[in-house]
């Protein structure tokens, strides 16, 4: 298909063989409707999280319980965590895979279409699922997000529905890194090798890995819970013969290397921004694709990091204290690169840039913070207190969504056809800066002093900082409001956006006209 | 090494850092965090120094061309290997302060931790004041919870019955629980110890000066996680001695004769104590529960039919609710007392007295 002349006329005969309405979004394969998809979906699901974020800091303005009982509170927390991380943040990066990686390679459409049609439509039913468990008797699951036994085995059916969505959910995102994996490897243009790919692709072809990896030892966590609430199996229930401590284990083991499956793509997307506005290429591009790979092995060998309190053996804390170290040498390695990058370049402040050094700036407090926590001794202090909560706010927050919106604002005009409006653009930027620190960074303060993490009540002790951070929250969580409008301004209209807007952009994508049209590189560009 | 000069004025201000220390633990785990703070703080001042100068002069704006390097295997060595050694400074004090942490050899007391939804017990095991065990429950009454009274000083760190320990002696704590994960956690003594059914972990505080101490459940446990305070009280050694004898007459004086036969009106109003203690934050002390997940005991069927069914479900709980089992944790007659109680309480009337030799009976089989 691809070998056919022509391809432009080829491409505007298919757009009327397409369903139209609601069969379109349905039954398509194409790569940017369901990019697009996939990015309304995790937008909607960061507003769900996000009220409920609302719901928990609204509880802890003040001292004493006044919005919601404690089990409620419990289930605020729980869903909060799982919606934000597996319904918003990975899926909003999938949604900048399916819409750029074949743009960036060359390539007419992910490898596998109608998989990929599947992998987003799973996601709604677990949407479903995870946010109607709140309805059932005896309410959502409230163990918190890490879903620790024995408590799981205590509640109500909401568990077992949130059980079966991180299975759907879990199936969704490895078949799409299946597909992300085999378009990368099969799909680029002629003359693209590996070194020469944009460092987006890169970073998602070593994060899909990560995401093979895991989620099925995340979907045996899971399934262990399932059978010990249901079948009398006790893998994790000493009086049977198992271990609670187990859980946890399996559990880490996939969910530090997740902590990277949501970080790295946004590593590859300000790899990409930083030296569009610093008109200047990035600087130390092999590096980077080394440093990131450490990164990613790394990440399967420091789990227990999240357990020191269990009672580990000395040996093994020692260990994964100096494990966890280690990880600080190849993140330092791309912080120097992208400064680096931006050293004696010709630097303007879109939008995009400046979400991305915010990113960079934010990141890096939260990389030290972690720092700070792998030591065993201080983390032993620090463990499952508001400074765990603050440190993975700035690496998930001002980390994965500063850097999904430096993303958006950057390809909207690609995506769109339009230039979106800077000016709100900016003040989204600094809106959502502000109100960012002033919710999360007090937080370090309160874990300090001792405020544990998921209480709904506290001493009074904390109540200043408590009172300041709910106040930045609700300023950040409306703030957001600012680019949903930014967002519909874009598709509606606005200044017509060139095939390349951005004068320092690199890459195939700027190649295509903007909007980009409904089938791009049937026949694949060749690389020099 | 000049960091105690820079600690004793950061530590002016506690709120923005750890609890003041009361242990030697503590003041190394201080003394490292605060090491560790300023050295990222250092650097980070440094990298975005660079990167904020790289911002305000080589800018479009001021006319800054690009320039067109993009890699410099000199420099990227060099940053690659200078954080080695700064990391290596760092392990250094980390790995001597968690060897220490974890040496729970030759304790001068130790105390078994035994954490329940929700209340702590505790139990001396060996050392001054051995055989003592108490459980420990939040006291902030429930109206300051629910706004409808002024908050205390102490608001959700009070208990009634503190761990007493003597100043200056090794007291290694052994952890454990009966139902969930707990966490028993005193910031000013360093000490933090997952509490796991089936499990004995250990930890281990020396207090260098005496006083309250206060902390919380830290991991998360339920519907009540966030109301069960740890309050530990370091006394002198003669205040110990002066506690423990107290507390061992206490104990005696309060055992139960197991065969004793009560009438109703002097065992239901000791069910209402044990009630409020152990049953109230999950049935409610009018009775009616907070459905579904914790049902009403107010008109219940369990509780208005047969007594041995009853009985079987305090003693052995329900396993996959929240519905604990307390044969370890209630005596007969605290048991007796609780069912007699919830059987003639609200709209119950059932006028039936369970004795304590009936639970002793069921417990048998």
């Amino acid at each position: 298909m691809a070998a056919i002349p022509g391809g432009a006329d080829h491409a505007h005969d298919h757009a009327h063989d397409q369903p139209s309405g609601i069969m379109r979004w349905v039954t398509t394969t194409n790569h940017k409707d369901i990019g697009s998809m996939y990015l309304w979906f995790s937008f909607a699901m960061f507003i769900v999280g996000g009220i409920m974020a609302l719901v928990i800091r609204a509880e802890l303005f003040q001292p004493g319980l006044q919005v919601v009982d404690p089990d409620r509170f419990n289930q605020m927390t729980t869903l909060h965590g799982l919606i934000m991380v597996f319904g918003a943040i990975m899926p909003a990066f999938v949604g900048f895979a399916n819409w750029m990686i074949p743009l960036m390679i060359g390539a007419s459409d992910m490898a596998f279409a109608r998989m990929n049609n599947w992998s987003f439509w799973l996601l709604p039913p677990a949407a479903i699922l995870l946010s109607t468990s709140l309805l059932v008797p005896g309410g959502a699951a409230a163990s918190g997000w890490t879903l620790y036994p024995p408590l799981t085995v205590q509640m109500g059916m909401g568990m077992d529905m949130a059980i079966f969505a991180v299975h759907i959910l879990g199936i969704s995102s490895i078949m799409g890194s299946i597909n992300i994996v085999t378009t990368i490897l099969n799909m680029r243009a002629p003359g693209m090798t590996l070194m020469k790919m944009p460092l987006f692709c890169w970073t998602w072809l070593i994060t899909a890995y990560l995401v093979i990896a895991v989620m099925p030892v995340l979907a045996g966590a899971v399934t262990m819970i399932l059978t010990d609430r249901h079948f009398g199996t006790s893998f994790f229930n000493a009086a049977g013969g198992g271990d609670p401590v187990l859980y946890q284990h399996i559990f880490w083991f996939f969910g530090h290397p997740e902590v990277y499956i949501i970080a790295i793509p946004a590593f590859g997307v300000v790899s990409q921004v930083i030296p569009a506005f610093s008109r200047k290429p990035l600087f130390g591009y092999a590096s980077m694709v080394y440093a990131t790979s450490s990164i990613a092995i790394l990440s399967f060998i420091v789990w227990a990091h999240h357990m020191y309190t269990v009672g580990m053996p000395v040996a093994g804390q020692l260990y994964f204290m100096f494990a966890t170290m280690l990880i600080a040498i190849p993140t330092g390695v791309k912080v120097f690169n992208w400064v680096a990058t931006m050293w004696r370049g010709s630097l303007t402040f879109e939008t995009p840039m400046l979400f991305s050094i915010g990113f960079l700036f934010l990141f890096t407090l939260g990389g030290f913070s972690g720092l700070v926590l792998s030591m065993t001794a201080v983390d032993v202090q620090l463990h499952d207190t508001y400074y765990v909560v603050a440190h993975f706010h700035y690496v998930m927050v001002a980390g994965a969504l500063f850097s999904a919106y430096a993303g958006a604002y950057y390809w909207l005009p690609k995506w769109t056809g339009h230039m979106y409006d800077e000016k709100l653009g900016k003040l989204h930027f600094w809106l959502s800066i502000v109100f960012f620190n002033m919710t999360f960074f007090v937080q370090h303060f309160l874990g300090l002093a001792g405020m544990p993490r998921r209480i709904p009540d506290y001493a009074l002790q904390f109540a200043e900082f408590n009172m300041i951070s709910s106040i930045g929250a609700f300023g950040f969580g409306l703030s957001q409001l600012v680019f949903l409008v930014v967002a519909l301004k874009c598709i509606r209209g606005g200044a017509k956006a060139s095939a390349k807007p951005w004068d320092g952009a690199e890459g195939l994508e700027w190649t295509v006209p903007s909007p980009a049209p409904h089938h791009t590189f049937e026949t694949p560009p060749v690389i020099k | 090494m000049g960091l105690s000069l820079l600690s004793g004025l950061v530590r002016a201000e506690m709120k923005f850092n750890l609890q003041e220390p009361a242990t030697e633990l503590g003041h190394k785990v201080y003394d490292l965090h605060l090491m560790m703070t300023i050295v990222c703080g250092v650097i980070f001042v440094a990298v975005f120094g660079v990167m904020f100068w790289s911002v305000f002069v080589h800018r479009k704006s001021a006319g800054h061309k690009a320039a067109t390097f993009h890699e410099s295997t000199t420099v990227e060595i060099l940053w690659t290997i200078v954080p080695v050694f700064i990391l290596l400074g760092m392990a250094w004090p980390a790995t001597k302060t968690i060897l220490a942490m974890r040496d729970t050899s030759n304790p001068d007391i130790t105390i078994k931790v035994t954490g329940y939804q929700w209340k702590w017990g505790y139990d001396y095991l060996k050392g001054p004041g051995e055989g003592i065990s108490f459980v420990s429950n939040l006291s902030t009454p429930q109206p300051q919870v629910r706004n409808e009274a002024a908050k205390g000083g102490e608001y959700l760190l009070e208990v009634d019955n503190e761990l007493v320990v003597p100043v200056g002696k090794k007291i290694r704590i052994l952890t454990t629980a009966n139902d969930v994960i707990h966490a028993w956690w005193v910031p000013a003594l360093a000490v933090k110890q997952d509490a796991i059914p089936g499990f004995i972990r250990d930890t281990w505080f020396r207090a260098e000066r005496t006083g309250t101490f206060r902390g919380q459940c830290a991991e998360l446990c339920g519907k009540e996680h966030g109301y069960m305070p740890v309050v530990v009280k370091v006394v002198s050694d003669e205040e110990y001695a002066v506690w423990v004898e107290g507390k061992q007459k206490a104990m005696a004086s309060a055992a139960d004769d197991p065969n004793k036969v009560y009438a109703l009106p002097e065992l239901a109003p000791r069910g209402e104590k044990v009630f409020a203690a152990n049953c109230a934050a999950c049935h409610q002390a009018n009775g009616k529960g907070l459905p579904p997940a914790f049902p009403p005991l107010d008109g219940s069927k369990v509780v208005l039919g047969p007594q041995d069914e009853q009985i079987k479900v305090l003693l052995n709980g329900r396993p996959g609710t929240a519905m604990a089992s307390f044969k370890g944790r209630l005596s007969d007659t605290e048991l007796a007392a609780v069912i007699t109680y919830t059987r003639n309480s609200w709209s119950n009337a059932t006028g039936e007295v369970i004795q304590p030799s009936d639970i002793k009976m069921a417990r048998g089989e």
